[in-house]
């Protein structure tokens, strides 16, 4: 029932009048030619400093696989040939510039294949490597059990004797993966053994997860820091994951020029899915580590951008009717 | 409801099986077992009044809106994602979380139902609680209960002005007659009374009512939604049978009025009760749009389909290059691997989950919230507002607001729709001596203008016998004074009297005034001397017929008769007031003899009026309802105008009769009063005569007339009073007519006739028959049997009507006029402008619609109007090859004019109009010739269908539609629309003057025919628009961002891995980039209102579905493509060979492509309000915040890389930033590039006007101007004064002027077929200069008509 007063009288309101103040942009040549030479100019300033940024980076990469192109280390090629120690030989001509990254490559290696690490149900997210004869797998699933174990040791050769250049494996996983995300479980009896108790090991680990740095005892366990960056599944089938650092002694301001041998504890078959292993030296910028395609980008867009300003010119003046001159 | 239907069926059929097989309804009154359990109950079987619309109950709602909500195929197909996710399998995601989007959906929907349930519910409960009266035994007297306490076979009272809470058997009315009044607004919206009486017998003498006696068992047919059809018998105890009819029942819903009580036994109740059984839901459409949103739906799905084809294949193809089984190649979980191809097979479904939102299944949830948006814009529109009867446009099909910017074809239909069907007298034949009124044609002029300063007009009367001068002005003034209390009450008072607009409804004095013409009423002030030998001759001939003319006006009507200050208020006291007086020949006795007499007697006549006044007010006082109008009663006292019997309000069921009442009144015969058998008119002398009514032959579309049988008075005589369509009487009439006279009169009032029409007047002739006792005693003894029959009674009826109207006395005709609304030829032409085709289809006959046609600019004068006219079929097969070759040179250019875009054309030759009458049209369709008929006119500019039956009417529309594949709309406001409404696309209901019948089947319904302009052309475009754009842009972004996951299974092996964690994929399409889409789907505005409104050729682009072509869908799709290639691949290149890992690899696709997406929005809006901006902003800042909470606090969801503090560490990376810069400005590029250079070049005329829309108001009028004068130069404003208009008021001047209107006539000696070409000649030079180019164009068609032989130049 309608009430004395009331009128069905719609609101004379802008909104419901569809009456807002509004702004109506009108895209035409003549309002956007500044635009684009603005976009353009900018974008090739911005390529022009990434690529210069790119190109002051040094990269050194070194196939060790074996096989094909790659010469070193084809004599652990074969499988049988356990444990195998190869040489890669290097030689610098100049200062390999400071921190100086040691990452290991693998390619045609899909750790993004879905079951095998990333998105998987947490109740079976470890299966078919969740349990060994009854006894849970300490840590559990694939990802851990394929875990990349090739060392390397770097030695400079300074007057034909071997000098060990320092490794840092301190802080090369995300902090929050070794502070936040991973724990071990709590110590029994200062051992951290013991807390592993009732639990193997995966698979194909020669060793068990709280021995895997014989080094530093704070190293192993759940925390372990190669176990960190393995487990931080990469996005493409062909990637680097971090080695070491090279930040101790001398050697923080970079590699001298000399001759280098890197020493490999070739452990990790790479045959049966047809990939490849590589150690990379590089060190990063502030834009992180060498990539031309952004700065070329941004010079080929920003340059694309400044002829669309010319294009837009000339269509503006060929087809602008004065009184559209608002 | 249907579940609940189908319960208590089945409860029903489980109990009481036998009766159910039964035909009719037995019952019993309720009151011997008033106090006995339900159990015991005679009449427990059947529904009681309390009702349930709700479809669920608390319980009931979850399960049961679930299994509603999964009907919906789009859903089913959600579910059975959902469900694919819980396959071990093909396990993709966490099977909870793929369940949120199905659930946020489902849940959305069911809150929307669960609200409209529980204001069903509040509905309902409100209406269950109603006060009403019911009988008790115990009491002996009528109780309050509620409505929900009524049964069926309980007796119910109800009081003036309560509404009848069940359908109830009237038994008992306050009225000495035993009629009661209803309103049945609530029903079907007419607001004039209705008649009902009590069952025969059951009138008690002494008006008391006891239910206790009552001992019949009633009889009657099983509940049915018809509102006419009604029928039964009681059963009395003595073994009478006393039949009952739809006369005698009070419907549930109805009110009622003027009759102080009355009572009967419940009958149907509740569910059962017509009212509610005629309740039916809003209809679903579905528009055009989402029909081909549905095409593309699965063309998604093909794409879908593909592209899981093809990531089951890759897979397949991956797994066989290894060698050997690498390690990254899972096994399952009992550490067995599958065959490659069983994997590929698995990972088909794998894709699906992980492609699932290709399908836009968030699409149809999308849309529907957009059309409420829509439409409560729609609803909002003050422009569409009525002022006068305060009501908005109502959308009553919720889901086809985008049809109504892509109409091609409107069907409308005539009176009441381009008319206001307010019928005005305008001029009347009598005996064959034609009344122009010329006073009255110069009033109503004067009255249009000055009709808003109410109080004040003034017109020139002039000099009448002072006596009849001064009623007339007396009446005139009362009448006025109540319209202008009216017109007040539209415009500002509206709140404070609203009980009366909403309750009378006056007729505006339009309607009501007629100043009389001087020469009739000499004529009848004559006749007033002859009335003395007129009443001593017992046989009334030739000189009395004036008299007979008007008492047949005042008598030959169903017109209800009410005091206009209560207007709904029977003058009943009347009757007994003449009974009191006397017996009629008393009456007869004092008008005969002396003046003074009746003079007396008509101030005791007054004496009572004003004793009448005073008792309406004291029961006013008791009644709220009626305070208002008994105030307003006394303000008029105030005013010094006391009620005299001239202030009488007439409600007719069609306003020509309440027309031709008011005129009758202006002469002096006045109706004073109707009762069902009796009506009083008051002569001009002041004498009362009381008609006894025989019996009344109702009007009815077979007979088109209407008759009335009433004893004489004076002369006792049996007299027949018939009015009707010209052609239905003037076969009637007396041909063996002892005098050439008659002939001569029916031959002049024929012409009269045509004259009228050809003015756009609707006409009507009078006529009556004297019967003798003899032969009406036999008639009535037929009459009387075919009454009491009970099956094909109907048949019946009309064949005894049939049987007595013949060899009827022509009287003379009426022409009444119904004006045009506002506004029609301006909206007319702008609707023609906006390309869009205006047939109109009308019942009415050839002249007066073409008339009409001119008047509302439907044609033009220029235009060169087709008749056809024929039943031969072969003759129609003719003339339609012969039109069409005559039309064929100039086929090129009219062809475009109707699709072309905005070349000028017209700019040659004259245009077209086709008139076709019923006939020929049903020949049309019998032969099969339709595709001819529309072919013929599309060539045409404007199709007038006259004389169409309701059926041909949906036929017509219903051919265009399907043959032609257009988008039609039908409008109308009468019963006879709906047929045509429900057949159109969209059909829109004009509540008017007819009832409810057509806005109940419409989908939109306006109060006039004006504001069909903006709901087209405004409101049209723009939800087309928006909507089309919006659906586009919801396939883009899906595939956009389903292909980037696409893209990424060529580098993870095809194992159906998604870089982006699945939490905020699922929040990306809920909640990220959700609410701007539909923001821009209600609120986007392309083009002002008022450059809509000015360049109407706008329109054609929604007409041509320009903003959702199949080319458009796979434009953007491939945009789609491109923008996630770019989106994909650029950040791809920039982290290849590096240290990244899955979800910092993803998550910069996740913000580069969340920008793409809404800024390629930002490109395709058009106008940025302050929401705009905040919709925008909003979703990057709530993507912002939501991806950095959930970085923050997900420390072991998607393991073992998981998205914890992903999103805070690339924020800290300034190459996060300058890969987001550079992907989204490539990505959009192109499609900004496109639009600049639409922009620049202004091909298309939506972006000239949204150029002008930059302007000021007056540079924009302005350059509206230029456009319009550039486009179509031929386009000449011919702001001509209608030809109605012209027509009549020279009417008198060139009454037999052939140099108004000359008509050219071809005629077929061989086929006796005559098409006209009908050219107005006006005074324009313009038209002169046209003229030649026609004559020029004749002689072409003459030559292309080679058979024809004979010319003939016909002139009046």
């Amino acid at each position: 029932m309608k009430n004395q007063g009331t009128t069905n009288r719609p609101d004379n309101t802008a909104f419901d009048q569809q009456r807002l103040p509004a702004w109506q942009p009108v895209l035409s040549a003549g309002i956007v030619i500044p635009g684009f030479l603005l976009v353009g100019l900018a974008f090739i300033g911005i390529g022009v400093a990434l690529f210069v940024t790119s190109r002051s980076i040094q990269v050194l990469e070194n196939d060790y696989t074996g096989t094909g192109s790659s010469v070193h280390c084809s004599e652990c090629v074969n499988p049988k040939t356990t444990p195998c120690t190869c040489q890669l030989n290097f030689s610098l001509s100049a200062l390999f510039q400071g921190p100086v990254f040691l990452y290991y490559g693998l390619s045609n290696y899909f750790q993004n294949v879905r079951g095998y690490g990333s998105l998987r149900r947490p109740s079976s997210s470890c299966a078919p490597y969740q349990y060994d004869q009854n006894t849970t797998i300490a840590p559990c699933g694939s990802v851990a059990n394929s875990m990349f174990n090739d060392t390397f040791t770097l030695y400079q050769l300074v007057n034909a004797t071997r000098k060990t250049v320092p490794l840092d494996g301190k802080g090369i996983a995300w902090w929050t993966d070794y502070n936040i995300k991973f724990r071990n479980p709590p110590e029994v009896d200062g051992s951290l053994a013991a807390a592993f108790n009732g639990t193997v090991k995966p698979v194909n680990w020669p060793k068990p997860v709280y021995d895997l740095d014989p080094t530093n005892p704070a190293n192993n366990g759940f925390l372990n820091q190669d176990f960190l960056v393995w487990m931080r599944t990469a996005a493409l089938p062909d990637f680097w994951k971090l080695y070491r650092r090279i930040t101790e002694g001398e050697y923080a301001s970079g590699l001298p020029a000399g001759n280098y041998t890197l020493e490999i504890q070739y452990n990790y078959p790479v045959a049966n899915f047809a990939g490849r292993k590589s150690v990379i030296f590089s060190n990063t910028s502030w834009m992180g580590g060498k990539n031309q395609f952004l700065g070329i980008a941004y010079l080929v867009t920003g340059s694309l951008c400044v002829v669309m300003s010319a294009v837009m010119l000339i269509v503006y003046a060929k087809f602008n009717s004065p009184d559209e001159d608002f | 409801m249907g579940s609940l239907e189908v319960w208590s069926l089945i409860k029903q059929g489980w109990r009481r099986k036998p009766e159910q097989e039964d035909k009719v309804r037995r019952l019993i009154s309720n009151l011997p077992y008033e106090d006995l359990r339900r159990k015991y109950q005679p009449n427990r079987q059947y529904a009681n009044n309390s009702i349930k619309t709700t479809k669920y109950t608390v319980w009931s709602f979850i399960p049961m809106n679930l299994f509603e909500q999964f009907h919906r195929f789009a859903n089913v197909y959600f579910v059975v994602i959902a469900m694919l996710n819980f396959v071990p399998i093909v396990n993709a995601f966490e099977p909870g979380v793929a369940l949120i989007p199905i659930c946020v959906i489902l849940i959305l929907t069911a809150i929307k139902d669960a609200w409209e349930d529980f204001r069903r519910y509040q509905a309902d409960k409100q209406l269950n609680n109603m006060p009403c009266s019911i009988y008790s035994r115990k009491e002996k007297d009528f109780v309050s209960k509620c409505w929900k306490d009524v049964r069926v076979g309980d007796f119910v009272k109800v009081v003036c002005n309560e509404v009848i809470p069940a359908d109830i058997l009237l038994l008992h009315s306050s009225d000495p007659n035993g009629v009661c009044h209803i309103e049945t607004a609530n029903l079907d919206g007419e607001t004039n009374l209705k008649q009902r009486q009590i069952v025969r017998g059951f009138a008690a003498p002494d008006g008391s009512f006891q239910p206790e006696y009552f001992s019949s068992i009633i009889y009657c047919e099983k509940p049915s939604n018809n509102l006419n059809r009604f029928k039964g018998y009681l059963d009395k105890p003595d073994k009478k049978k006393i039949g009952f009819g739809k006369e005698n029942l009070l419907l549930r819903g109805c009110t009622v009025r003027n009759t102080d009580e009355a009572a009967g036994i419940v009958v149907y109740a509740g569910h059962e009760t017509k009212a509610m059984l005629n309740n039916k839901g809003p209809r679903y459409k579905r528009s055009k749009l989402e029909r081909k949103v549905n095409t593309d739906v699965l063309f998604c799905v093909a794409l879908l389909f593909i592209m899981c084809l093809i990531g089951a294949l890759g897979y397949f193809i991956w797994l066989e290059t290894f060698p050997d089984i690498p390690p990254f190649v899972p096994p399952d979980s009992n550490n067995n691997y599958i065959s490659p191809a069983l994997s590929g097979f698995y990972m088909f479904f794998t894709m699906v989950i992980l492609l699932q939102v290709l399908i836009p299944i968030s699409l149809y949830v999308s849309i529907e919230l957009i059309k409420v948006g829509q439409i409560f814009f729609i609803t909002n529109d003050i422009d569409l507002y009525d002022e006068e009867t305060d009501s908005r446009i109502q959308c009553r099909a919720l889901n086809i607001t985008e049809d109504l910017g892509q109409i091609k074809y409107i069907f409308s239909d005539k009176t009441g729709t381009l008319t206001e069907n307010k019928m005005v007298f305008r001029r009347c034949s009598v005996m064959g001596i034609e009344y122009c009124h010329r006073e009255n044609a110069l009033r109503l002029g004067a009255q249009c203008e000055t009709i808003s300063d109410d109080e004040d007009i003034v017109f020139q009367k002039p000099k009448v016998p002072s006596r009849l001068q001064y009623r007339q002005k007396k009446g005139i003034s009362s009448l006025r004074r109540s319209q202008s209390a009216r017109t007040h009450m539209g415009a500002r008072y509206q709140s404070e009297v609203f009980t009366i607009t909403n309750e009378v409804a006056f007729s505006s004095p339009l309607e009501t005034d007629v100043a009389p013409d001087r020469r009739l009423l000499r004529v009848t002030c004559d006749e007033k001397t002859q009335i003395q030998e007129w009443c001593r001759v017992s046989h009334c001939n030739g000189s009395a017929s004036f008299m007979d003319f008007f008492l047949a006006l005042a008598i030959c009507n169903t017109v209800v008769v009410s005091t206009a200050m209560l207007p709904r208020q029977r003058v009943s006291r009347l009757q007994s007031l003449l009974k009191r007086m006397g017996s009629l020949s008393h009456i007869v006795n004092s008008f005969q003899s002396i003046p003074e007499k009746s003079s007396k007697s008509r101030s005791s006549l007054k004496d009572v009026k004003e004793e009448e006044a005073e008792d309406y007010s004291d029961s006013g006082s008791n009644n709220p309802s009626r305070r208002n109008s008994s105030a307003s009663h006394h303000s008029e006292e105030e005013r010094g105008t006391v009620s005299d019997p001239n202030g009488l309000c007439y409600e007719a069921e069609s306003p020509d009769e309440a027309a031709l009442v008011y005129a009758a009144k202006a002469y002096g015969f006045t109706l004073l009063a109707r009762a069902p058998d009796r009506v009083t008119v008051r002569l001009p002398q002041g004498a009362v005569l009381s008609f006894e009514v025989l019996d009344t032959l109702a009007f009815d579309s077979t007979r088109k007339r209407m008759s009335v049988v009433v004893r004489h008075p004076i002369t006792r005589e049996v007299v027949i009073y018939t009015k009707g369509a010209d052609s239905a009487i003037m076969e009637l009439l007396d041909c063996h007519g002892r005098s050439n006279k008659r002939k001569k009169i029916a031959s002049k009032t024929q012409r009269h006739l045509d004259l009228y029409a050809s003015a756009g007047l609707r006409t009507l002739c009078i006529a009556k028959k004297v019967l003798s006792e003899q032969a009406y005693d036999d008639w009535a003894s037929i009459r009387q049997e075919a009454e009491s029959t009970i099956d094909n009674r109907e048949e019946l009826l009309m064949e005894t009507a049939v049987h007595l109207e013949t060899n009827l006395t022509l009287l003379g005709a009426t022409g009444i006029e119904d004006r045009l609304q506002d506004d029609v030829p301006a909206t007319i032409a702008a609707l023609r402008e906006a390309g869009i085709q205006v047939w109109v289809l009308t019942g009415d006959k050839n002249e007066t619609a073409v008339n009409i046609a001119y008047s509302c600019r439907l044609f033009n004068q220029g235009d060169m109007v087709f008749t056809l006219n024929t039943d031969s079929r072969s003759i129609l097969d003719c003339t339609l090859g012969e039109v069409r070759r005559y039309t064929a040179p100039s086929q090129s250019w009219s062809f475009q004019s109707i699709v072309g875009a905005v070349m000028p054309t017209e700019s040659t030759g004259p245009t077209f109009g086709l008139v076709i009458e019923g006939r020929t049209l049903s020949m049309v369709f019998e032969a099969h010739l339709q595709m001819k008929l529309l072919e013929l006119a599309r060539h045409c500019r404007s199709v007038l269908c006259c004389r169409v039956t309701p059926l041909q009417k949906s036929a017509v529309v219903k051919l265009v539609r399907n043959k032609l594949k257009v988008m039609t709309l039908s409008i109308g406001d009468g019963a006879n629309d709906v047929n045509m409404i429900q057949t159109a696309d969209i059909g829109i209901g004009i509540s008017g003057q007819e009832g409810m019948q057509a806005v109940m089947a419409s989908d939109f319904a306006i109060t006039h025919f004006k504001h069909l302009k903006k709901l087209l052309l405004v409101h049209g475009h723009w939800c087309y628009s928006r909507l089309a754009k919006m659906v586009i842009y919801f396939f883009y972004k899906n595939v956009m961002y389903v292909n980037l996951l696409f893209w990424y299974q060529f580098y993870c092996g095809f194992s159906g891995t998604a870089m982006i964690d699945y939490w905020l994929m699922i929040f990306f399409n809920l909640f990220f980039t959700s609410t701007p889409p539909i923001m821009f789907g209600i609120m986007d505005r392309d083009i002002s209102a008022e450059t809509l409104l000015g360049l109407p050729e706008l329109y054609k682009t929604g007409q041509n579905s320009e903003f959702y072509k199949r080319a458009t869908f796979w434009i953007v799709m491939l945009d789609a493509f491109y923008q996630s290639l770019v989106c994909f691949f650029i950040p791809y290149w920039t982290y290849q060979g590096s240290d990244i890992d899955i979800f910092t690899f993803g998550t910069p696709m996740n913000t580069v492509s969340l920008f793409t997406i809404l800024l390629h929005l930002a490109i395709e809006i058009k106008s940025w309000t302050a929401i705009h901006w905040g919709f925008m902003v909003g979703s990057v800042l709530l993507y912002f915040i939501v991806a950095l909470i959930f970085s923050a606090i997900c420390i072991n969801c998607n393991p073992p890389s998981n998205p914890y503090w992903i999103m805070e560490n690339q924020m800290a990376d300034p190459v996060f930033y300058l890969v987001c810069i550079i992907t989204t400005v490539v990505a959009l590029l192109p499609r900004y590039i496109i639009r600049v250079l639409q922009g620049t070049l202004a091909l298309s005329p939506l972006v000239q006007a949204r150029k002008l829309d930059r302007l000021s108001t007056e540079a924009r009028d302005q350059q509206i101007k230029n456009w319009k004068s550039q486009r179509s130069p031929s386009e000449v404003p011919t702001n001509l004064v209608s030809p109605v208009d012209s027509f009549s008021n020279s009417f008198e001047q060139s009454f037999y002027n052939s140099s108004l209107e000359r008509e050219i006539r071809i005629s077929f000696p061989s086929c006796s077929l005559s098409f006209r070409l009908q050219f107005l000649f006006c005074t324009n030079i313009q038209y002169r200069s046209e003229s030649t180019s026609f004559m020029k164009l004749f002689a072409l068609c003459i030559s292309s008509l080679k058979y024809c032989s004979f010319l003939d130049f016909t002139s009046y």
